[in-house]
């Protein structure tokens, strides 16, 4: 297993700037994440949630200031080795078995073939492995696509409004497995318009009117 | 590394399943010869004659039109956000991306080949320097098609696009293999050197051609 | 000293003057040139009179390459070291090689007729040239088709410099194939073979072009740079900067 000082990581931003197609969309933006926290990105859509969390990624590059790693031996480490993104669009090949997917993206994450079941049943698709992905419903096809959390093997988790198409039983278990991850020294970032509740966790605005 | 052979392996996973493109592909470049033959006629002769540059013509025509297989699916369901995430060198994914697309849009049409140069009546000896001749030059219509797909990430109206880019840049494969074919089949001197040619411009693109699309990509990705 | 030049205000400040300097200079080397060309220099004892297309056509190709070379140049100086006016210069050169690039065509079609006895010849040199056309036409394709100016800048390059292997395989075709076309006869080692009697229009012609590329380059960059500054004022009207804060 991972120990936990390898795996307990926060973040920091400092004056960041991101644009986004020749537009500036995110500025001044300065955050801490402790390990074991979780924080919640509120905003309307299209304020600049993406947008902060593709930069945190690595997906996007930054305009001005800096996202730095705390807690990961060295400042200077890598981001994209210890943050993983799960956005909008679920990753998800029709015409592949569930299970399918997911050893794919264990090969991407150089993953152990034993995590996916672990993955699978974190996300309760247990009994959906070997159905084709086309065959899904939204919110299964949701669940599927957040299991490259588990199987990553990060310890920052990155979440673009996570909740989109689940229930609330699903919502519950996906909230579950968030603080399990962070009890274990990990920390997340969730950007969310308004479902998700968590108590523990901290919660910022993003948006024009919160411009210094 | 595993990482890479994984990309290969689903997308040829893709490809042969249902609704996959490999069959497509083949179906697109046997239609693209029957088209060129009807126009020119039945005279077996003018037909012989023009076998190996109206396979070559079609092989080229259907890796033009598969190109936006290479990386659009990707990019829309989020896969290339997975690949570019974990990969080492975006580099190496462009190269995976090509292999595949050869595996799964060339490689078909080479099986294919045969059966339509015998409806085109090309000459026996002509065989093997025509499959041999695919066999070298599509990779690197895979490759520079690779780089194309990746300038015209996400972009609306790709397609005309794509060709525009690509089209110009294909003219030495195109040119150098149809010469090697064409002088396998006569037993000319060029033979030899046409193949060669058409090796050095596959090893061309092999090594510019991803360098070129990653930095496409970056860009393309913001 | 180059990055001197890099400021865009600065920039089209300095090259103003230039632009009628240069305007002029290329009126008197076209007379000039028009003049040898046409009344002032002998016909050619195999070709006649047609020999005389010569002066329009020989550098126009050269223009063609060399445009296409500066594109290319300025592309990679933009793409490695983000000079602001690279991009500049390599877009507004992209459309002016282009019009070079199809004078060489046209004008050789037309002494390829009496010459060759055909407008065209898919030989070497015709097709490289042909190719040379081509890929100035996808760079200003991407230009059209990107919005967002710093993406198609970068996209562009990528093509631009892409496509300059073609630049020697134009260059050289004369030499590695067999051609209908005349191998080089003034840019050649060992010197030029074309009579001194036929240099003058030649180089009168060649500056001509030279100053008239010139001329239009910069009224062409300092088009861009003030639309840039439009589209800059006008995205800062508009933006909506988001920022961060506890709940």
């Amino acid at each position: 297993m991972r120990t936990a000082a390898r795996f307990a990581v926060g973040l920091r931003l400092e004056d960041v700037a991101v644009a986004r197609g020749g537009r500036t969309i995110l500025a001044d933006v300065s955050l801490t994440l402790a390990p074991r926290e979780t924080l919640l990105v509120k905003g309307r859509n299209g304020a600049g949630k993406t947008t902060l969390l593709r930069a945190i990624a690595g997906l996007l590059p930054v305009e001005r200031g800096r996202i730095a790693l705390t807690n990961a031996g060295s400042e200077a480490q890598d981001r994209r080795g210890h943050a993983i993104y799960a956005g909008h669009a679920d990753a998800l090949k029709p015409a592949l078995t569930v299970r399918e997917n997911l050893a794919f993206w264990a090969k991407l994450h150089r993953a152990p073939i034993a995590r996916i079941e672990e993955a699978l049943a974190a996300l309760d698709l247990a009994s959906l492995a070997d159905q084709p992905a086309a065959r899904l419903s939204a919110g299964q096809k949701r669940r599927a696509g957040l299991t490259r959390l588990v199987l990553s093997g990060k310890p920052l988790w990155l979440l673009d409004e996570p909740a989109a198409a689940i229930d609330a039983d699903s919502l519950a278990r996906l909230t579950g497995l968030v603080k399990a991850h962070c009890d274990k020294g990990g920390a997340a970032i969730i950007a969310t318009h308004d479902r998700i509740s968590l108590p523990s966790a901290r919660a910022v605005i993003v948006g024009p009117e919160a411009t210094a | 590394m595993s990482g890479l052979v994984a990309i290969v392996a689903r997308d040829v996973v893709l490809a042969l399943r249902a609704g996959g493109g490999a069959v497509q592909a083949a179906l697109f470049f046997a239609l693209a010869v029957l088209v060129f033959a009807l126009a020119v006629g039945p005279d077996l002769d003018t037909l012989a004659e023009l076998a190996a540059p109206v396979l070559w013509t079609a092989a080229l025509l259907s890796t033009l039109v598969s190109l936006d297989r290479i990386f659009q699916a990707d990019f829309e369901d989020g896969s290339l956000d997975v690949m570019i995430e974990t990969a080492d060198l975006l580099e190496l994914v462009v190269l995976a991306k090509a292999v595949a697309h050869w595996l799964t849009s060339a490689l078909p049409l080479i099986i294919a080949a045969p059966v339509l140069a015998l409806l085109l009546n090309l000459p026996q000896e002509g065989y093997g320097p025509l499959l041999l001749s695919l066999a070298i030059g599509t990779p690197a219509l895979s490759l520079i098609g690779a780089l194309g797909a990746a300038l015209t990430l996400g972009m609306r109206r790709a397609g005309a696009l794509v060709s525009i880019l690509v089209g110009p840049l294909y003219a030495p494969t195109l040119i150098f293999g149809v010469g090697a074919a064409k002088a396998g089949l006569e037993g000319a001197p060029s033979y030899g050197p046409s193949l060669l040619l058409l090796g050095a411009v596959t090893l061309f693109a092999a090594a510019l051609a991803p360098l070129a699309g990653a930095a496409a990509i970056r860009f393309n990705m913001r | 000293m180059v990055t001197e030049y890099a400021n865009p205000e600065k920039f089209s400040r300095l090259a103003r003057p230039f632009i009628p300097a240069l305007g002029a200079m290329s009126v008197l080397l076209f007379t000039a040139g028009l003049y040898y060309a046409l009344f002032n220099s002998p016909a050619d004892y195999q070709q006649g009179e047609t020999v005389r297309i010569m002066y329009v056509h020989v550098p126009a190709a050269w223009m063609a390459l060399f445009c296409y070379a500066a594109m290319a140049g300025a592309s990679a100086a933009g793409f490695i070291w983000k000079h602001p006016l690279a991009d500049v210069a390599a877009k507004a050169t992209a459309p002016i090689g282009a019009v070079f690039t199809a004078l060489a065509l046209v004008t050789g079609s037309l002494w390829g007729k009496p010459m060759w006895g055909t407008w065209w010849a898919w030989d070497a040199r015709l097709t490289s040239v042909l190719i040379l056309f081509f890929l100035y036409l996808g760079y200003i394709a991407i230009w059209e088709t990107v919005e967002e100016r710093a993406r198609a800048a970068r996209l562009a390059a990528i093509v631009a410099i892409v496509g300059a292997v073609n630049l020697p395989v134009v260059k050289f075709s004369v030499d590695w194939w067999n051609s209908l076309h005349q191998p080089a006869s003034v840019f050649r080692a060992g010197g030029p073979t074309i009579h001194e009697s036929m240099r003058p229009p030649l180089f009168f012609m060649a500056f001509a072009y030279m100053t008239t590329y010139g001329a239009l380059l910069l009224v062409s960059m300092r088009a861009e740079l003030a639309a840039r500054r439009l589209a800059r004022l006008e995205t800062l009207a508009t933006e909506k900067i988001s920022g961060v804060r506890p709940e």
